[in-house]
């Protein structure tokens, strides 16, 4: 037994002195995990492209060194998630981890990953956990803490003076954020809070319901499929015209608004992000994302394009030496890129400190239906965690 | 609640029952004339969605859509009777479980691989597109109430097909007893077939159907298939008017439910009417097999 512990060692002491070399890597694995199969891979899709159309824009490299990325589907299960993560550092030997779209999978793998000294870059997730107490070194956020942009929408209506708001998701920890995030910032009076069955297809009792309830307004959070099928019957009951509906950009982004058709046109949403805004980086990234996949890209995307860009920054600093944790870390937390967003720094918690907007959807030149920023409800908006994060 | 309210959910709930009836017909009739449990069931549902969709767009018709769409949805349902599921009638439930599982995983990856993973969408005709005013002060979307005509109608057509046709005496006597029809020479593997296509032909309808109100995406099946199978196993197996009854009911217990009860109570209430059920009547309202 000694023999054979003493031999390990003696193995793994020669492997580390020859693996930690002391120049640049010559290339960079990334492991890419998302959600890629079943109902909720439109969005897994959608970052991955946006994170390929990156890498294309810098040079077909990250930080100069030649990129191998490597798709890993977790399914929309967290030990799914955790297996695949954990093949990826074990027999792939990837260098950093990127994508995570369901902040379930996220809790799953972020300790795993991040405790073998690997790079987790989330281009989607963002729970509060994370960003609080149990913050991580080795995790960097490029997308939003999960309650910023229904917080950005409690504002405008706060500052909008609606009085009575009625609420309304569906009956799962991001329904439960989205609420708790926006009455962060809204303060009315709150009619109801309706939670509804998760994937729930048909609201025609609900929206009854709401109704005969005569609020000023509706704030809704139902991401994907369930929005298609929310939108569709809340302007099919005609409640369109008579009770003005807010939400965010996960229930109106660009991969959902083709399948609502006209019921989305008008309605507003908060969002970090929006296809014109207006900087160089994002004209680029719009045009190009158009011309390489035949349709507008939605804020996942863009969160794909930023990941990349940020590894890249990073990769740069440290002249592609992959090994110095600790000045890769420095590099990311500088996060020293043109961000599809504009300015975009990161917090002590490794999430953005960024502006938020509320957009309309409406139809551009060729009649399909996108989005446009019409005010800017918050300029330079930290999370409501950052505090608890012992990080400095 | 007030009496508009009331009638309103009542109406709502009468919509539901009357999708669910449709989703329910054709697995009632599949698994009891053919003994087969098929929980590849709401693929063909939303098979039936997406080729109305991709009509529609072809077209620019709603009714042309689904009046080529059902004869498609028929055809894909005998064809995946003929390749895969003839093999597993001798099989036990468990492998027909297994099968047909599979049959979800490659049906929700070959929508994907034709259609991609975005989900698509089915206009309204511009006519439907609003909601009517019933009588003042009660608004009720138009095309609901086209989905509680087309669903009452095809109820009555099934009512007659099962109870006043040929087809429909072979149908009912396979039910009851497979032997005997097989014994007294009827070709069961062709019945079989028709059954399942007709099965396939409704499940799709009810994709159809359901295409304006809900997204057409991949997976769209699987949470009104657990419903339909509720409503078959209350309404008793095999049975069309068990299923149309137990399908308006679940309907109503559910919209109720939901208005009436807290969130977790009220996504219990039809699986606590499924088990009374099966405790008073552990065979369905109106069992087929005696």
């Amino acid at each position: 037994m000694k023999r054979t512990g003493l031999g390990i060692l003696a193995v793994a002491a020669w492997v580390l002195s020859s693996g930690l070399p002391c120049h640049a890597a010559d290339a960079i694995k990334i492991g890419y995990i998302a959600t890629m199969s079943g109902p909720g891979a439109s969005l897994g899709t959608d970052i991955l492209d946006g994170f390929k159309l990156g890498i294309k824009h810098c040079g077909d490299k990250l930080g100069g060194l030649p990129v191998e990325v490597i798709v890993g589907d977790d399914q929309l299960k967290p030990e799914i998630g955790v297996q695949v993560a954990t093949r990826m550092l074990e027999k792939d030997k990837v260098d950093m981890v990127t994508g995570i779209v369901f902040s379930n999978v996220m809790m799953a793998v972020a300790k795993p990953i991040t405790d073998q000294g690997v790079f987790l870059i989330s281009a989607n997730a963002g729970p509060s956990p994370l960003a609080g107490a149990q913050c991580l070194p080795n995790l960097f956020t490029v997308s939003w803490q999960n309650d910023q942009t229904h917080e950005a929408m409690g504002k405008y209506l706060q500052d909008k003076g609606v009085k009575r708001l009625y609420l309304m998701a569906p009956d799962y920890q991001a329904g439960k954020d989205a609420m708790a995030g926006f009455k962060h910032s809204f303060k009315g009076e709150i009619v109801a809070e309706v939670f509804t069955k998760i994937n729930q297809p048909d609201y025609a009792a609900e929206l009854a319901q709401l109704r005969a309830a005569k609020p000023d307004a509706v704030f809704c959070f139902y991401p994907g499929g369930m929005g298609i099928n929310f939108i569709k019957q809340y302007a099919q009951a005609g409640l369109k015209e008579e009770i003005p509906l807010y939400t965010t950009a996960f229930t109106l982004d660009q991969s959902v608004l083709q399948a609502m058709g006209d019921a989305a046109l008008g309605l507003m949403n908060a969002s970090f992000w929006s296809p014109d805004l207006d900087n160089p980086v994002n004209k680029k990234f719009v045009a190009d994302f158009k011309a390489a996949y035949g349709r507008l890209p939605s804020l996942f995307a863009a969160q794909g394009y930023d990941a990349a860009l940020l590894i890249d920054s990073g990769v740069r600093a440290v002249g592609g030496n992959l090994n110095e944790k600790d000045k890769l870390r420095d590099a990311f937390k500088k996060a020293d890129f043109q961000s599809v967003r504009g300015k975009f720094k990161f917090n002590n918690n490794h999430f953005p400190i960024q502006d938020f907007y509320i957009r309309q959807v409406v139809k551009n030149e060729e009649g399909v239906l996108t989005n446009k920023i019409v005010a800017k409800a918050f300029t330079d908006h930290a999370d409501a965690y950052c505090d608890q994060c012992p990080m400095k | 609640m007030d009496a508009t309210l009331l009638l309103m959910q009542g109406l709502n709930g009468l919509q539901l029952g009357v999708m669910l009836f449709l989703m329910a017909a054709g697995l009632t009739l599949v698994f009891g004339v053919m003994n087969l449990i098929n929980l590849s069931h709401g693929s063909l549902y939303m098979m039936g969605a997406y080729l109305a969709a991709s009509l529609q767009q072809q077209t620019g018709s709603f009714l042309w859509a689904i009046l080529l769409a059902v004869p498609a949805t028929l055809a894909v349902g005998m064809v995946v009777e003929v390749v895969t599921l003839r093999k597993l009638y001798d099989r036990d439930h468990l492998d027909q479980v297994l099968a047909t599982y599979g049959l979800i995983l490659f049906f929700n990856e070959l929508v994907r691989m034709v259609w991609g993973p975005q989900a698509r969408f089915m206009a309204l005709p511009e006519a439907l597109s609003h909601s009517v005013v019933l009588f003042p002060g009660m608004r009720y979307p138009a095309y609901r109430l086209v989905i509680i005509g087309v669903g009452l109608g095809v109820g009555g057509l099934l009512f007659w097909l099962i109870h006043h046709t040929r087809l429909g005496m072979l149908i009912r006597a396979g039910a009851s007893n497979r032997e005997m029809v097989n014994a007294l020479g009827v070709n069961i593997k062709v019945l079989y077939t028709v059954v399942f296509g007709l099965g396939a032909a409704l499940a799709g309808l009810a994709g159809m159907m359901a295409g304006p109100i809900l997204s057409i995406e991949v997976g769209m099946g699987e949470p009104v298939l657990i419903l339909a199978f509720i409503v078959v196993v209350i309404g008793g197996i095999g049975s069309i008017k068990g299923a149309f009854v137990a399908a308006v009911l679940v309907g109503l217990v559910d919209t109720f439910g939901r208005v009436l009860l807290p969130a977790g109570v009220s996504s219990m209430s039809i699986c606590i009417l499924m088990a009374g059920m099966l405790c008073w009547r552990p065979k369905g309202l109106f069992p087929a097999h005696g």
